[in-house]
């Protein structure tokens, strides 16, 4: 059953957290003193506009773009900081390293690995990065490809499969290593409208199994509205308002988070 | 007609000094082959130290290899022939030479790993960030496996500049093809046969060479 009480939301312990964080490119302000937090488990949704920076979100957790200012917190610890005699320094790579080891990623456009099998893709992380014992990490690999339904394309090379195909090759890879918090920036938005229902299913099978949280970006409302514990509407930077989606699609109540909805509804 | 040629061209002389202008060949080969090893190595530790995030590395290391690229090899294998030994650096012309080559390809060689790594899509570098892998497993197993395979064209063009221009180690007394037909030419005293050889060897390697270029480069075209 998928409840849309979030037991931990609010509490003192979200997996992720975002506090006051600020992202820019020279002149342009992407994020504006963002507070923000994710719940163990919990399944968020991010809305908005194009170009309002909600990728920018994603990217900065996962370490791809660095905050100009705030700080962001996996599990408590500081993610772009180092804790050092009670004060904060900026993160060497080993810090970076250890710390994003909880979070996962899938990008709208799969880059998936072009030289290595669908198989190798899955386990070749969890045997370099995390260590595991080959046999293992391919017995894994094989189930977790099973899971997205292609066992029988284990030995295909990227370039021979569809876009929804490498798109959960991709959900696989990232589930290989076992995060806590998982990405999701526009994942299907590249895939041929046919190759869509495919990849969502998937994704919709890993939120009802629940113990992981996810983060997502998407213009699917169905779809978020369905496996969302909350939707955040997104614009300039800023939250501008957020809830559980029954609240938030039935039932808005900022003008802007309207006529977004009201635009979006009516395509 | 034939027997002007005879009189021009003397086959029996050209017979009896083949086999010292293969064995000559030989050497050109081995330089080319151990020089251009060499470029390859040094060409890729030449592009990463560039990319270095330590400025104190990248800077020294372009203004190298912008020094080396911009000085004639000819001016690099004399000085290295006759500077280092004044200071106590004996080493036999082939290696000198071998190195000479290796040096100044190499600078041109990390040109081609340059523009081959900037090739390689942005996504992957991310995907390996996401991924959380080390940084010598980033380079090893998912940036130049992907950049190095569309650079056999551009490496196989330098590898066959280099097997020509490999005659300059006759400057440096290596026993070369072409220092081998200079030689044959002082002690008989013709030097149409030899020379006319010499150019005859070199282009039975380098053309067949540049034939397979083409090929790969059809290949790698899209
Ligand atoms: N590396 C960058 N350099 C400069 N500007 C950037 C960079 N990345 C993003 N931007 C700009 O930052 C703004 C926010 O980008 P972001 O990708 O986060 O938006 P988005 O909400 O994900 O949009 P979309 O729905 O179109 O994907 C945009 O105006 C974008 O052009
Ligand atoms: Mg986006």
């Amino acid at each position: 059953m998928q409840t849309n009480e979030n037991p931990t939301a609010g509490t003192a312990d979200p997996i992720v957290r975002f506090e006051n964080v600020t992202k820019a490119f020279g002149e342009l302000v992407v994020l504006r003193e963002l507070d923000f937090s994710v719940a163990p488990a919990e399944k968020v949704t991010i809305i908005g506009p194009s170009g309002s920076g909600k990728t920018t979100i994603l990217r900065v957790l996962m370490t791809l773009e660095k905050p100009n200012a705030g700080y962001i917190y996996v599990e408590g610890e500081p993610l772009w900081h180092k804790r050092k005699n009670g004060k904060l320094m900026d993160a060497d790579e080993g810090h970076l390293r250890k710390v994003r080891g909880s979070i996962g990623m899938v990008f709208q456009h799969f880059n998936l690995f072009p030289h290595m099998t669908a198989l190798r893709n899955v386990y070749e992380a969890p045997v370099h990065v995390l260590g595991m014992n080959k046999e293992q990490a391919i017995a894994r690999a094989e189930d977790l490809l099973g899971k997205v339904g292609l066992a029988d394309k284990k030995e295909h090379f990227p370039s021979q499969l569809s876009g929804g195909q490498k798109q959960r090759v991709a959900i696989a890879r990232a589930l290989a290593m076992r995060p806590k918090v998982m990405l999701f920036d526009e994942v299907t938005s590249a895939l041929d409208p046919e190759l869509v229902g495919e990849v969502l299913s998937v994704i919709r099978e890993l939120a009802l199994e629940g113990e992981m949280a996810m983060l997502l970006v998407t213009h699917e409302m169905g779809f978020a509205r369905e496996v969302s514990d909350r939707v955040v509407f997104f614009d300039n930077g800023r939250i501008v308002e957020q809830g559980p989606p029954e609240q938030l699609f039935g039932d808005p109540q900022n003008p802007r988070t309207k006529s977004f909805l009201g635009a979006t509804l009516r395509h | 007609m034939f027997d002007e040629l005879v009189e021009f061209f003397d086959f029996q002389f050209a017979l009896e000094i083949l086999p010292q202008l293969l064995e000559g060949l030989l050497i050109t080969v081995q330089a080319s082959l151990v020089g251009f090893a060499l470029a390859a190595i040094l060409g890729l530790l030449m592009a990463l130290g560039r990319r270095s995030e330590n400025e104190l590395i990248a800077q020294p290391v372009g203004a190298v290899v912008e020094f080396i690229r911009s000085t004639p090899l000819l001016v690099q294998l004399f000085f290295f022939f006759y500077v280092l030994p004044r200071y106590g650096l004996r080493l036999p012309p082939f290696i000198i030479g071998t190195i000479a080559l290796g040096l100044h390809y190499g600078t041109y060689t990390s040109e081609v790993y340059r523009a081959g790594i900037d090739a390689v899509d942005t996504g992957q570098w991310e995907a390996a960030t996401a991924l959380n892998f080390s940084p010598v497993r980033v380079w090893t197993a998912i940036i130049l496996p992907q950049a190095i395979p569309p650079m056999f064209p551009a490496l196989g063009n330098y590898l066959v500049a280099m097997f020509k221009e490999s005659a300059l180690l006759a400057a440096i007394t290596v026993n070369e093809l072409l220092q081998t037909g200079q030689v044959i030419g002082t002690r008989t005293f013709r030097y149409l046969v030899p020379i006319t050889m010499v150019g005859l060897l070199y282009l039975l390697i380098s053309y067949p060479s540049s034939m397979i270029v083409r090929k790969l480069e059809a290949r790698y075209a899209n």
